[in-house]
């Protein structure tokens, strides 16, 4: 890997960690809604540099598109009060940041000391690999394909429902 | 030393996301700040997945590596639909009892 794509890793892992903490510390909840969009943007960056184009495009639509914007309208449809102190941190705190630590801490000693992991990457497809994935998902993958199909009709047809409020909850 | 990103560092900075993620589900209290939360860990896994989608070697045409890729496809889709659910869930509550805060919904405890 070159010195430039190590360059871009670090700058869009630091944007992407540094946005996710502004996610949980803030306590404007449009804040932590606009820091959720960047994070995502910086994870699509490291997409890129994984090679997964498609993964990459997917990302901006999904997350940054569409994920952000309906947080930001539910956000919107829930509001009340003061939007500076919309999303308080919880007194006790503290059992959380060590739950999180001794996660993190746990998760780094595995990586670090697994030394299968130090690995670096093989040389690229040439050709990218939208193609490949596509082949993998429209023939080994179709059914699990067809399944993912209903179950966001499904979702859709439930979030409409949920809502909207049935005739009972008037 | 060798500055190169391999793959502990991406690893890295998937159990980062992951623990900041872990992290807001335990301290935040507007539900919706939860499911954001819940939103980065997701991201933490798929980063999980590609990379190691990525550094795996081709060994033979049975085993592609890509498979990584598709699964963070899927997790993706289960993603999307679950935030929209949830965000229809709180929506109804709040229109139920005027509150987004989860110290507010304990009318399942007695």
């Amino acid at each position: 890997m070159s010195t430039m794509a190590t360059i871009v890793f670090f700058i869009f892992a630091i944007i992407a960690v540094a946005s996710a903490w502004g996610v949980v510390t803030s306590r404007n909840i449009v804040h932590s809604a606009l820091f959720l969009a960047l994070s995502f943007t910086g994870v699509a960056v490291l997409y890129i540099l994984l090679n997964a184009d498609y993964l990459a495009a997917v990302q901006l639509l999904v997350y940054t598109g569409a994920v952000s914007i309906m947080v930001v309208f539910a956000v919107m449809l829930t509001l009340r009060g003061d939007v500076c102190d919309s999303s308080p941190n919880i007194k006790k705190w503290v059992s959380g940041a060590l739950v999180g630590a001794l996660v993190f801490i746990l998760l780094t000693l595995v990586i670090l000391t697994n030394n299968d992991w130090r690995i670096f990457a093989m040389p690229a497809l040439e050709v990218g690999t939208t193609a490949e994935v596509s082949k993998l998902l429209l023939q080994w993958y179709m059914i699990p394909f067809e399944a993912a199909a209903i179950l966001l009709t499904v979702a859709l047809i439930g979030a409409v429902i949920l809502a909207k409020g049935g005739k009972e909850s008037k | 030393m060798n500055l190169s990103v391999n793959l502990a560092s991406y690893l890295l900075v998937g159990a980062m996301l992951f623990s900041i993620g872990l992290y807001g589900v335990f301290v935040k209290r507007n539900i919706i700040a939860i499911l954001m939360s819940i939103e980065l860990m997701l991201n933490a896994v798929n980063i999980n997945f590609i990379a190691f989608s990525r550094f795996t070697p081709w060994v033979n045409p049975g085993e592609n590596p890509l498979i990584g890729q598709v699964a963070a496809i899927f997790v993706i889709v289960v993603a999307a639909a679950e935030i929209a659910v949830g965000l229809a869930l709180v929506i109804s509550i709040y229109r139920n009892r005027r509150s987004t805060n989860v110290d507010d919904f304990n009318w399942l405890k007695w």
